[in-house]
């Protein structure tokens, strides 16, 4: 059938008493959801102009109308509404008639209420306020984690020690030839980029300095860590967040489990053994991607590169570089699994847990990294 | 076994039930019914301790008000979507509390754990991880798990939605079976009526409107009320207004 046939006859259209719109709108032929693109510009001219009183739209000459139209015009009375006029839809035949019953058009129409668009400095403090309630979580969960791991202590009986060492191999072995891959090239490149400006002053013996002190004190550790964070931190955000979102993690709890105790602190564990042994090896390869530039580019034997390392670092220069890690690792395993318990809202919950766990620890990370660059500097070590 | 009084439940702000009070008999088989999304599973979270009341109390005997404590658990829950540990097999499901709250060698936790997936007739699947299983199948390693420490209550989420007339059947006669055999408790929520009448002693139904209990007491007699909500509920018919 053609559309024209089925639009809004205007010539039809009875001019309204009184006001310049029209009162009485009749609609007549098939009206089909196919027909409604150009059906609905011209049902809302129609009404456009009534503000007040009732309008009708007289169903008499409509032998079909299907669910789709009927939703426009169940719309647009509840837009009516909003400018406070009626829309009355009369004269339906029969099967019209079940149809309005069916989509709940004899009802009372619903008011809709348009939501008020937030203001900069409303959405900025509510973000400000959103932050500060995390940090008061990961904070509580602290806590948590602290009265669970000194029960355990207590009876390490208690202690879920056997799932421990699948993590291990999964956050450490599983990330050995990544993390070795970076801190190497770490090395290399800090070597290159400094060759060319110590051979300037003559100084290429001391490529070993450079190079042995930032890896151990500074870069090992943050590189791991950045690492641990990309790979276990997100892995267990989303391990947990799955065990929440379906019930499993509630299935523990009323099985008796202390859900910290059985799903932290392993993790946890796994974490703070394996990111400083990382960060060990770390320092290992990216002295030796030193002194591969060294021996190549700057013409410093490896062995007196060595020798020079050995005087420039000494062993509390690696130890600072290890204790930081051990922070990271708390800090990572912390702030995954608080972030997995968190979660709510199905698959999509899980996938943002996951996000804002490695965003909040690179965060935490870097803050923790300056605060003990600036108190190792103040004890002098 | 269960008294509860005055009973508030709900999620934050809203409120899905306000002040209700039934008691669950001893031995008996007692339903949670209602429409869906009108709080039964929140119901069952409430009264297993996972959510604490808004107001009003819970009794359980032997137990007082449910809490969550670490130890031996007094009582079963299968959960609606079954919560089995992805990353472990059926039947290490099925032992997981065995070996956490016994002292029984691992051999024995083992068969023990199989004999309860033959009673839920999985044992076929005792070595798959649970993502391989229908959803039938997960109800019943659910089931299975949460009868795993031989409990005298259990709290059973919608159990045979899902399984087929055959299986259906089979589980009832299994609730009556324990039922009559160590005097189990049950307290279910489920929508199958020919389950219901079949094995319900006694029963709550919830209504979304009011948030209340819009009637209580046998479902053969229930059946035959008056109240259009009720009857249209037990006699499967859309609600007439
Ligand atoms: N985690 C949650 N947070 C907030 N609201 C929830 C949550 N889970 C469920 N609800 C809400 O609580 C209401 C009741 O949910 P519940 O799961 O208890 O329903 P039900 O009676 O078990 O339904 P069904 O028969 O479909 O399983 C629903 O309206 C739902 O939107
Ligand atoms: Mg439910």
């Amino acid at each position: 059938m053609a559309s024209a046939e089925l639009a809004v006859p205007r010539a039809a259209l009875i001019p309204g008493q009184g006001s310049s719109a029209r009162r009485l709108i009749p609609l007549r032929g098939e009206l089909r959801m196919r027909d409604a693109d150009a059906l609905w510009p011209e049902l809302s001219a129609a009404v456009e102009e009534i503000h007040d009183g009732t309008v009708t739209f007289d169903l008499t000459g409509v032998s079909v109308m299907d669910g789709g139209i009927l939703s426009l015009l169940l719309h647009l009375r509840a837009v009516l509404a909003e400018r406070g006029a009626r829309l009355d839809l009369f004269g339906a035949n029969e099967r019209i008639a079940a149809l309005i019953e069916l989509y709940g058009g004899n009802d009372r129409v619903a008011r809709l209420v348009p939501k008020r668009a937030e203001g900069l400095v409303e959405q900025v403090g509510r973000a400000t306020v959103s932050v500060l309630d995390e940090a008061r979580l990961v904070v509580e969960f602290l806590g948590q984690m602290v009265v669970a791991a000194v029960n355990v202590a207590r009876r390490p009986r208690t202690g879920n020690w056997h799932d421990t060492l699948p993590f291990v191999e999964k956050t450490g072995v599983d990330a050995l030839p990544i993390v070795l891959l970076i801190n190497t090239l770490v090395g290399f490149v800090m070597a290159f980029q400094a060759a060319k400006q110590l051979a300037a002053y003559g100084a290429n013996i001391y490529v070993a300095d450079l190079v042995g002190l930032s890896v151990t004190r500074e870069l090992a550790p943050l590189m791991t860590a950045i690492i641990v964070c990309g790979r276990s931190g997100a892995a267990i955000a989303a391990e947990l967040g799955t065990m929440k979102v379906s019930e499993e993690i509630d299935a523990l709890r009323i099985m008796g489990f202390g859900t910290v105790n059985y799903l932290v602190l392993p993790r946890a564990l796994a974490l703070l053994l394996v990111v400083p042994v990382l960060t060990l090896l770390a320092d290992i390869v990216g002295i030796a991607g030193g002194m591969l530039v060294a021996s190549i580019s700057l013409g410093v034997s490896r062995q007196a590169y060595w020798n020079e390392t050995l005087i420039a670092v000494h062993p509390h220069d690696v130890a600072t570089g290890l204790i930081k890690s051990a922070a990271f690792a708390m800090t990572i395993a912390l702030i995954a699994c608080q972030q997995g318990f968190a979660t709510s809202g199905g698959a999509e919950g899980v996938g943002r847990r996951a996000t804002s766990t490695v965003v909040a620890s690179l965060f935490c990370i870097v803050l923790i990294d300056t605060l003990f660059t600036v108190l190792f500097r103040a004890l002098d070590v | 076994m269960i008294e509860v009084l005055d009973l508030t439940v709900g999620w934050g702000d809203t409120r899905l039930l306000e002040n209700a009070s039934f008691r669950v008999a001893r031995g008996d088989v007692f339903a949670i019914l209602g429409g869906s999304g009108c709080g039964k599973s929140t119901t069952l979270r409430f009264l297993t301790g996972l959510e604490q009341p808004l107001s009003g109390s819970i009794h359980i005997d032997g137990v007082g008000a449910p809490r969550l404590v670490e130890g031996r658990p007094p009582f079963g829950v299968m959960f609606q979507h079954g919560a089995l540990f992805g990353s472990m097999t059926v039947v290490e499901n099925v032992a997981l509390p065995l070996r956490e709250w016994t002292r029984l060698p691992p051999d024995v936790v083992h068969a023990m754990a199989r004999a309860k997936l033959r009673l839920v007739g999985l044992e076929g699947a005792a070595d798959k991880l649970p993502s391989e299983l229908s959803g039938g199948m997960k109800k019943r390693a659910a089931i299975a798990r949460a009868m795993a420490l031989e409990p005298e209550l259990l709290f059973l989420d919608e159990p045979s939605a899902g399984l087929d007339p055959v299986m259906s059947a089979g589980l009832d006669e299994l609730i009556l079976t324990l039922k009559r055999v160590v005097g189990l408790t049950v307290v279910v929520v489920t929508h199958e009526l020919q389950s219901i009448f079949a094995i319900v002693d006694q029963c709550i139904l919830l209504d979304k409107e009011t948030r209340s209990i819009i009637a209580r007491g046998r479902p053969s007699e229930l059946r035959e009320s008056g109240d259009p909500r009720i009857h249209s509920f037990f006699n499967r018919t859309a609600e007439a207004v």
